[in-house]
């Protein structure tokens, strides 16, 4: 539709160019179009479909745009009664179509050289204004011609004041800003006008760049602001001013003041929301500047919000240079300014010549600053970031000073907005690191739980035993004193950790950057993720007997399993960590299925990655440094075997294991060793009997013994196809099925 | 210049790390964690530090140059380094901060960096402040209400002033690179307001951070030891302790005054140790107030919380107030308060 239009409105143009006398056969024709189509609607209007019919009034409409325009451009100046009448209708179609759709640029360009000229009345000027309204785009080219009338001086000072509101409103739409730009001087010249003034501040607040900010503008905005006192647009603009080059001027705005401008799109509200939707993201919203000093109220002199306001300069690069010349500031450095980079291309085009903000703190607010301190080598860059970082932590820290607790909620806001950069940049700050030192101490485990074990997650890769004093063993102690709530977060949060610390080495392999920090050996690193592993481990066992063998807990203990069994695969890295018993015995039976499922999923793992490891061995030949001992295969068969002869043989703890019959006497399982298999392992025996009533319904008596032979085989089926996909992986694997009982 | 016992030699400088393994050829990142690990892993103060000398003044600074910094109360920050600071910008420094400074104080009005304002900020250095050769040096900033009639070109008064020192920072030093200037501490003195403004500004320009530097009950009995322990031609001011005892509606102060002579001869009874003082001694110190002050009064000072230690050589309050009285010490003064400022920007 809208190329249809466009085509047209060049035709028009064309037309309307040709000279004096096409005016009235350009008027005729349209006569006649409007009267063929008026017929042809009335004829057809019983056949055709709704969208059609809308289509074509569509078109009418189109066309009766046209006519309006041409009209107003080449309209005659005499007003008469019926002259009026003529106006009035062409006045209503133009309003009608604008409102609806919107103007093409064509349209747009044609009634602001008519409402500039001076060629109707300031009441049609206004009527024309308030329906200048863009489909989509205005072009630059159109802008600038209108700047021109304002030169003529045709127009009243009402019809300026709009254009000014107009072109404040307007201002994303316009295609390109470069010529415009151009015209600086002349707009700022317009200040003058009691009556332009604000208009024009919030004009050139949109327009300004760094290299439009002058000593002799600072100084005229300055006599300005002697002259009419404290304007709220002159301090928008005077700060936008300093923002740019601090160092010729300061300004200090009022904390409460919100409301700089007063509101200039409220003529065109719903229009311009309606252009905002149609055009769906197009075109980019242009840099909006923040006002540079607003900022919640300021709570203490330290800081206005906790995180500073991205914001480049630099005073001391400016005045580094001898002298301060003036002169200096009428050529821009070739760097390029922050408040312009809105894009991943714009930072890899001006990385090299980026200016970094003034507070390195503001990183934190601007992912793609994030990726510039990813792959920045400065270690200034880093530093300023860490000691910003680390004071910031211990000062709004709400539970390192005492009554320090209403701030919780910006506490919590600001560890936040610190995790989300850490997960961005899927690595964690030194200053985090060093803040955990000191105030996991003294946290209360309640306090931000989620946010600070978290942070937890994210410490970077370092040698676990130097790490243990000074965080573990803190951690620990809350982990045994706390609800077993707590223990599964801090379970979960170890989990991410070791996470992030595979991930970092698994990298770090096969990247092996000569830079990297960490000058650590394999060896090493994969001694410190031992220990962790470890550490974890004796967590586990301790929590698993504090909490009565909870399967909640279980849960997240195996969770944990699950990612250490498959390090060997999943990450490359030659480390093979098995549960230690206290967590594989109350696991293989738990009253749970679903534990159950896990724990055969994790040693179907296990055993993956052990084959996976002797095979590379075999084929290496080569005594390699991380071969695993005899004795990590030793604990996985025996496991192994337990495993089996709990599901499958029936024949559980041959071996290392011995308990008093009278013991089991008491407990009425003399009998215990056919109790421990597929049927009647308490896990399962539950599926059993829904497997022999739903299969024999007919059968009076349950008789579990029963499931042997092919019925095992069909109660396997019948269990895998209940969701234990563990189980199975490890049936298949693990048995053979020859030794069916 | 006298050796001093720099913190290389102290025990947990010495303290041996695995983690000289993980890290060979560390960034300043990394020895800057480095160090934080040390610090907490270790007793966060060394058991054993230098009584202040003499005067540990440069040979060439007449210590009487520094005599306005005395007999005023000082309220202390940390700082972290500041980014790009240059000893040569002075001038500059005091037109920018003089113009941030005017704007602050109009809400809302624009002032043109270099304009004429009611104050005056001047930025100089203190030359011979400093402990080693390494620290750099130290620097004042002072706003001075300028005199209305314009025939007198006399400064007037002086509204604020604010010094910058670092007095044998090393183990701050070694963890930054050459971008940064270390001036852990901070000392100002005159209206909150002003330092808040003051503040902002350097935070803004150099990106450092201001964190005000308290000092808590068990550095204050340090202080209390090693400045008895300084020997003084004749003493100003008696010995006190201030302990403040927490209980409601209003909190309840317990003052206690010695003669400094008694005070120093109890100390002499504790010292063994020539030149050094030890936290045992320290703890030895407080236990003999203690135990005097129940004799007389059947109260366990122990359990209420140290506020304040005055001495002929400084006073100090938990709040982060210091008062330096005598010059000879000034250094020696400075060397502490410098130690706890790194300790609390680690």
């Amino acid at each position: 539709m809208s190329l249809q239009r466009k085509v047209k409105n060049s035709q028009a143009r064309k037309r309307t160019s040709q000279g004096s006398n096409s005016y009235q056969t350009t008027l005729s024709a349209w006569k006649v179009t409007e009267d063929l189509s008026d017929s042809k609607s009335i004829s057809k209007h019983g056949q055709n479909n709704p969208v059609e019919d809308y289509e074509r009034a569509d078109d009418q409409a189109e066309g009766a745009l046209q006519i309006a325009l041409t009209y107003f451009e080449k309209g005659s100046i005499k007003t008469s009664q019926s002259k009026d009448k003529t106006l009035e209708k062409h006045l209503k179609t133009v309003e009608n179509v604008a409102w609806k759709n919107g103007l093409a640029p064509e349209g747009i360009d044609i009634l602001l050289n008519v409402a500039l000229s001076g060629k109707f009345g300031s009441a049609v000027n206004t009527r024309i204004f308030k329906c200048m309204i863009p489909a989509t785009l205005i072009s630059e080219d159109s802008v600038v011609t209108a700047v021109s009338w304002l030169c003529v001086g045709k127009c009243s000072g009402s019809t300026k004041v709009l254009f000014y509101r107009w072109l404040v409103a307007m201002f994303d739409f316009i295609d390109h800003k470069e010529q415009i730009n151009l015209l600086y001087g002349f707009f700022f010249a317009s200040l003058q006008d009691d009556a332009l003034c604000p208009y024009v501040c919030h004009l050139l607040y949109l327009l300004t760049k760094k290299e439009n900010v002058k000593p002799f503008r600072v100084r005229k905005l300055l006599d300005l602001q002697a002259k009419m006192g404290m304007q709220p647009h002159l301090q928008a603009l005077l700060s936008l001013y300093k923002f740019f080059v601090p160092t010729l001027i300061s300004v200090s705005l009022p904390m409460r003041k919100k409301i700089y401008f007063k509101n200039s799109e409220n003529l065109w509200k719903t229009a311009l929301l309606a252009v905002r939707q149609r055009n769906q993201g197009l075109p980019p919203e242009p840099l909006k500047l923040m006002l540079a000093n607003v900022h919640p109220i300021k709570r203490k002199w330290n800081s206005h919000s906790v995180i500073p306001v991205l914001n480049s300069r630099n005073y001391s690069k400016e005045s580094g240079k001898k002298g301060m010349n003036l002169s200096d500031y009428f050529s821009s450095n070739g760097s390029f300014p922050l408040e312009q980079l809105k894009s991943f291309p714009q930072l890899l085009q001006n990385i090299h010549c980026l200016e970094l903000p003034s507070q390195m703190g503001a990183v934190l607010n601007n992912s793609l600053l994030l990726h510039y301190i990813n792959c920045v080598r400065d270690e200034s860059v880093l530093l300023r970031l860490y000691h910003w970082l680390s004071q910031t932590l211990q000062e709004e820290c709400i539970w390192y000073k005492v009554n320090n607790y209403e701030h919780g909620k910006e506490f919590t806001n600001f560890l936040d907005t610190i995790l989300k950069a850490e997960c961005f940049l899927q690595e964690g700050f030194y200053s985090c690191e060093a803040f955990l030192y000191k105030s996991l101490p003294l946290w209360d485990g309640l306090c931000c739980r989620s946010q600070f074990l978290q942070l937890v997650s994210w410490i970077p890769f370092s040698s676990f035993s130097e790490v243990k004093p000074l965080l573990f063993d803190h951690l620990s102690r809350l982990f045994f004193t706390s609800t077993i709530y707590f223990k599964c977060s801090v379970l979960q949060c170890l989990k991410e950790l070791l996470q992030n610390w595979l991930l970092w080495l698994s990298m770090d392999i096969h990247v092996k950057s000569v830079n990297s920090p960490l000058e650590t050996t394999l060896g090493g690193s994969m001694n410190s993720v031992s220990k962790l592993i470890h550490y974890v481990g004796w967590l586990s066992t301790t929590a698993m007997r504090l909490e009565n063998n909870s399967t909640f807990l279980l849960h997240f203990i195996l969770d944990f399993y699950e990612k250490v069994c498959d390090i060997y695969i999943n990450y490359n890295l030659p480390l093979v960590v098995l549960f230690p018993p206290g967590v594989f015995y109350p696991a293989l039976l738990s009253l749970d299925s679903s534990i159950l499922n896990q724990l055969c999923y994790i040693m179907d793992r296990y055993r993956k990655n052990l084959t996976a490891a002797k095979k590379n061995e075999l084929v290496q030949k080569t005594k390699s440094e991380f071969s695993f001992s005899s004795k990590t295969y030793q604990e996985f068969n025996h496991y192994l075997t337990a495993t089996v002869g709990c599901l499958w043989t029936s024949k559980p703890f041959q071996k290392g294991l011995y308990i008093d019959p009278k013991v089991l006497e008491k407990a009425s399982v003399a009998e215990y060793k056919n109790s421990l298999n597929l049927v009647h392992h308490p896990a399962l025996l539950g599926y059993a009997v829904f497997f022999l009533l739903q299969e024999w319904p007919k059968e009076r008596k349950v008789n579990l013994s029963s499931i042997r032979g092919k019925k095992w085989n069909w109660y396997l089926d019948y269990l895998f196809s209940e969701g234990l996909q563990g189980l199975k992986l490890f049936i298949r694997s693990s048995i053979h099925r020859s030794s069916v009982p | 210049m006298d050796s001093y016992d720099a913190p290389e030699s102290t025990p947990r400088q010495c303290a041996s790390s695995g983690l000289k393994d993980y890290f060979i050829g560390a960034t300043p990142l990394q020895k800057r964690l480095e160090s934080v690990r040390k610090q907490t892993s270790f007793i966060p103060t060394p058991p054993r530090r230098k009584i202040p000398q003499c005067s540990q003044l440069q040979e060439d600074v007449d210590p009487q140059k520094f005599a306005f910094l005395l007999h005023k109360q000082w309220t202390l920050y940390s700082l972290t380094p500041l980014y790009k600071f240059s000893y040569t910008n002075f001038k500059e420094y005091s037109k920018l901060l003089n113009a941030f400074i005017a704007a602050e104080k109009q809400k809302g009005l624009a002032v043109e960096v270099g304009d004429d304002f009611n104050i005056k900020v001047i930025f100089s250095t203190l030359l011979g402040m400093k402990g080693t050769q390494r620290d750099p040096e130290a620097f004042l900033v002072q706003i001075l209400s300028k005199s209305q009639l314009p025939s007198e070109h006399r400064e007037g008064k002086v509204l604020w002033t604010g010094w910058f020192c670092c007095i044998f920072g090393d183990s701050l030093l070694e963890t930054v690179s050459e971008d940064f200037t270390c001036l852990p501490l901070f000392l100002a003195n005159g209206a909150e307001t002003n330092t808040a403004i003051i503040g902002t500004w350097f935070q803004k320009t150099f990106d450092c951070y201001f964190r005000p530097l308290a000092i808590n009950a068990f550095n204050l009995s340090w202080m209390a030891a090693m400045w008895t322990a300084c020997k003084m031609d004749h003493y100003m001011a008696t010995t006190e302790f201030l302990w403040s005892v927490p209980c409601s509606p209003q909190s309840l102060d317990i003052s206690y005054a010695i003669h400094p002579e008694d005070a120093k001869a109890l100390w002499d009874s504790v010292h063994k140790t020539p030149g050094e003082v030890t936290q045992e001694e320290v703890d030895l110190f407080m236990d003999c107030l203690y135990s005097h002050f129940h004799r007389h009064f059947k109260i366990h000072l122990s359990a209420t919380r140290l506020v304040r230690v005055s001495t002929s050589v400084a006073s100090a309050h938990t709040d982060g107030k210091i008062k330096i009285l005598c010059h000879k010490y000034l250094i020696g003064v400075l060397a502490y308060l410098t130690e706890l400022a790194i300790f609390q920007i680690e």
